[in-house]
């Protein structure tokens, strides 16, 4: 398998992670030579080989639905770029 | 008061509680040579001074009103993948340089309860994406036995604080051999403990089905009271283990006679002593393993057929794992933001591509592209099902012995920038690391040797879910008949010496 540059803006597109046109070359060998390495896999026979999603056996862990933690959205908001009123501000999505 | 050399924990806490010397002097002291080696090192992202001296002086009334506890006024540092409140936590990350934390992480919030004095944060990979502390936005970290080698990585900040004597203690992430490769290439000691042992609330998420907080030390006695410290169930990690309180440094204590280790059975995967491993750590690693038979313990050969394929399906899962958990890195709740854009869309492009470096950028693409529709089946499904037949090697692997040993990794430190530009080169380093990891099982490094350079040798010892006591056993009894984790560089003499970054 060879990745191609068209390959690679289209997975740059769904990781939204701007590759500009010089660098997509570089980017594309780097990632040929990894999935070199990847592809060793493909010749493991895993026929009825449950697929092992985590270390340990345990289903995941269910709390009481009640209030567990108080209401501290200023103190997040404290980080993020752009904020007004409690709102995230983005660039607008609406015409 | 001369500037202080950090001593292991088990001396300093018992000079702290012998008065030998306060804290608030001991922290001092290590201050000073953290300002006088920091330079040359760059272990640190984050020191700060006020508030070690600030935690040093409730140490001192700790021990005064009577109430110290084992590690009262041990000073230690961060990784920076650690959130914590007091200071920012960047990961090594232009995404993330002036991210302050409304929280601490779990483990950081339990050292702080233990009463140790937290000194800094460390640096490390960008996203602790790496093996050897190269891709830091902060700027490489250096080995302290030759500052023109690479400490190991992700967590190569702590690793080399902690083997330039800078502090006693120091915390690390492990997904894929970021402690314990780390610990080898500066010769020190690095634990990841069984996946589920220690809270991964409040670490910034890489792999969250590989990644594991562990402690750094100078000897396997501290890192259990490291250990003892940062274990513990925790609901707001889903995935965190509610299991009884263990003492992880029980074993440790007595002589047992001559031949401690009798009854231990060592396992030795062919697998683990092929070609491609340096002489000298082949060379080192076989004197070690001679040392624990004459211990007691008995080597039996053993395989993990499979074990071969860790690497790739280490490079499946952890960047598929990754590309869905750094996708929150959007520019809108945190972290940077691009500052010229056209629309939502092209802030989100442009923020990504300015605020990560090159490698996580690579890892998200790969795990962007395992995971796309059409691609699914092939990478990260078939990862999965060959990440259960290792766990299955290792588990028959577990039937004949208790411990599985061999080298922490092929060669001793390389050259900062050998390997920096080939991403599968450096990938490789983890070969024998990431299996442990993939099967959530307990590993550590410990010192065992030096090669021809001078540079430290790890030897791992590997055992099956929650066999940390015993782990830390057989490093104890190992230590006590050796002096390898006893070594230290000798920085002091040669940092004027030092040339200054960039011209080696």
């Amino acid at each position: 398998m060879s990745l191609s540059i068209a390959d690679v803006h289209r997975i740059a597109h769904l990781a939204r992670i701007e590759i500009d046109a010089g660098e997509a070359e570089e980017v594309r060998a780097k990632l040929d030579a990894i999935f070199a390495l990847i592809n060793e896999l493909a010749a493991v026979d895993t026929t009825g080989v449950e697929p092992m999603a985590h270390a340990q056996d345990v289903t995941l862990a269910l709390r009481d639905d009640g209030v567990a933690e108080p209401a501290a959205s200023a103190a997040y908001q404290r980080v993020a770029p752009s904020v007004q009123d409690g709102l995230y501000l983005v660039p607008k999505v609406i015409e | 008061m001369p500037a202080m050399l950090a001593g292991s924990i088990t001396e300093v806490a018992r000079a702290l509680r012998a008065k030998r010397y306060s804290c608030v002097e001991l922290t001092q002291g290590l201050l000073d040579r953290i300002a006088q080696l920091n330079p040359a090192l760059n272990a640190f992202i984050t020191i700060d001074a006020e508030r070690a001296l600030a935690d040093a002086r409730a140490a001192d009334a700790a021990f005064a009103a009577g109430n110290a506890r084992p590690l009262t006024g041990i000073p230690i540092a961060h990784k920076d993948i650690l959130a914590s409140a007091a200071m920012r936590t960047t990961c090594g990350s232009k995404m993330l340089a002036n991210y302050a934390s409304p929280f601490d992480a779990h483990v950081a919030d339990l050292l702080k309860r233990a009463g140790t004095v937290l000194v800094g944060k460390t640096n490390m990979d960008e996203f602790a994406m790496g093996s050897s502390s190269e891709t830091s936005f902060f700027g490489p970290v250096r080995n302290p036995w030759n500052t023109a080698y690479v400490p190991g990585g992700s967590s190569g900040g702590s690793a080399a604080a902690v083997a330039a004597r800078l502090i006693c203690g120091g915390t690390g992430t492990d997904t894929g051999g970021s402690i314990r490769q780390p610990a080898a290439l500066s010769g020190i000691c690095g634990l990841k403990p069984t996946y589920g042992i220690c809270s991964r609330y409040g670490l910034v998420a890489f792999a969250s089905s590989l990644d594991q907080a562990g402690p750094f030390a100078q000897t396997a006695e501290d890192l259990a009271l490291l250990l003892n410290a940062m274990a513990g169930h925790d609901p707001r990690d889903s995935t965190s283990l509610d299991r009884p309180a263990e003492d992880y440094a029980r074993m440790l204590a007595g002589s047992r006679g001559a031949r401690p280790l009798e009854g231990v059975r060592i396992g030795l995967p062919r697998e683990y002593f092929g070609a491609g491993i340096d002489a000298d750590v082949a060379a080192a690693i076989d004197t070690a393993l001679g040392e624990l038979r004459a211990l007691g313990a008995t080597t039996v050969d053993i395989a993990l057929a499979n074990v071969k394929l860790a690497i790739p399906v280490y490079y499946v899962i952890a960047p598929a794992e990754a590309s869905s958990n750094l996708s929150r890195f959007d520019g809108v709740r945190y972290g940077h933001r691009a500052s010229s854009y056209s629309d939502l869309d092209n802030m989100y492009e442009k923020t990504r591509a300015e605020g990560f470096g090159a490698e996580v950028k690579r890892r998200i693409l790969v795990g962007t592209y395992v995971l796309s529709h059409g691609y699914y089946d092939a990478y990260y499904l078939k990862a999965q099902q060959v990440r259960r037949l290792i766990a299955g090697d290792f588990r028959r692997a577990y039937q004949s012995c208790d411990v599985i040993a061999g080298p922490t990794a092929p060669t001793a430190a390389f050259r900062i920038g050998a390997k920096a530009d080939d991403p599968v080169e450096m990938y490789l380093n983890d070969i024998f690391t990431v299996a442990a990891n993939l099967t959530g099982a307990p590993a550590m490094s410990i010192p065992c040797g030096f090669d021809r350079s001078g540079l430290p040798i790890g030897l791992q010892l590997q055992g099956d879910a929650f066999a940390e006591a015993t782990l830390l056993d057989v490093a104890h009894r190992f230590q006590r008949a050796t002096e390898w984790h006893q070594r230290a560089p000798t920085l002091a003499e040669s940092t004027g010496s030092l040339p200054p970054e960039g011209t080696q």
